[in-house]
């Protein structure tokens, strides 16, 4: 029977000491991934595993790694939302673990919106 | 749904929902009778008997009463198709158990899936919710409990952190024969 051992979890509490814990809440950036009945027949629980390895990665603590349920658009999906603190939150739809990436490094990271697989950019214009 | 872990966090993400603060999966097998069986029961606030008779039924609208959707009967179709079938049981304010029987060699039967990926976004997504999952399986034996985690982690490590879930993560990677 495969377990978690006391030892390991004492050792990551360990190796915590002296860091700067956040405190639960305290966040730059919220990445929520819609993980209704259709998100996760389109692939959504892959996205959060791409996602998962994304913020080991990066090693950062003020990123924000959650789900939800169903948005209502369910053709869309795989649909995450990211909600910079103090930014218009942006919907990205019919996503892939690549369209992923690119949208941590990009947006997550660098501070811009991937506008090409957002559902929608500011709204229609006249001309 | 490609596997039956898609189906299990499915059906556990409605637990979550339904207000449970522990949501226990279960997974096991009687080789005798060639059966696999999986078990996830939550203590939310249930269903009362009118709902729970429509539970399974995909065309009820279930747009007001959050507790139903397709998931229940998409796992019970797939159940179904393996000669198993499913049962629900639930009591208002005490919780919702389901019970998925398959036959396990049914050539329709899908195959678990990686049951790691589930457990850890079921986790990621409910960080101050309780999860105890145990397989006991020929192909894979495994224990997680959240609550002894948070014990041993003593509130100064999230559950979330990034080594813990990687951690929980590698428990399912170890081939137990």
């Amino acid at each position: 029977m495969a377990k978690l051992k006391v030892e390991d979890l004492k050792r990551i509490k360990e190796s915590m000491k002296g860091t700067v814990n956040l405190r639960q809440g305290d966040y730059r950036v919220k990445i929520t991934v819609h993980m209704g009945t259709c998100g996760i027949a389109a692939g959504a629980r892959t996205l959060m595993s791409a996602l998962l390895e994304k913020l080991e990665k990066s090693g950062a603590t003020d990123i924000i790694l959650t789900s939800s349920g169903c948005a209502g658009l369910c053709n869309h999906e795989p649909m995450i939302t990211v909600e910079v603190k103090e930014a218009a939150p942006v919907k990205y739809v019919k996503l892939d673990p690549d369209k992923v990436d690119r949208i941590f490094d990009e947006h997550v990271i660098g501070g811009h919106p991937v506008a090409e697989y957002a559902l929608s950019v500011g709204s229609e214009t006249t001309y | 749904m490609q596997d039956l872990s898609l189906h299990i966090l499915d059906i556990a993400e409605n637990a979550t929902r339904a207000g449970a603060t522990l949501i226990e999966i279960d997974i096991s097998e009687d080789i005798g009778k060639d059966l696999l069986k999986i078990r996830i029961q939550d203590n939310g606030r249930g269903m009362d008997p009118e709902t729970l008779k429509g539970a399974t039924d995909p065309f009820v609208t279930t747009r007001t009463t959050r507790r139903v959707g397709m998931g229940l009967p998409l796992l019970k179709q797939a159940a179904r198709e393996t000669g198993g079938d499913l049962l629900l049981t639930s009591e208002s304010g005490k919780g919702t158990r389901v019970l998925a029987t398959f036959q396990k060699s049914h050539i329709d039967r899908r195959p678990l899936g990686d049951m790691g990926a589930t457990l850890i976004t079921l986790i990621m997504g409910n960080p101050d919710l309780d999860f105890v999952y145990r397989s006991n399986l020929r192909e894979q034996e495994v224990e997680v409990d959240t609550r002894s985690i948070r014990k041993a982690l003593n509130s100064t490590v999230r559950i979330t952190d990034p080594a813990v879930i990687r951690l929980i993560r590698d428990l399912f990677s170890k081939r137990v024969d």
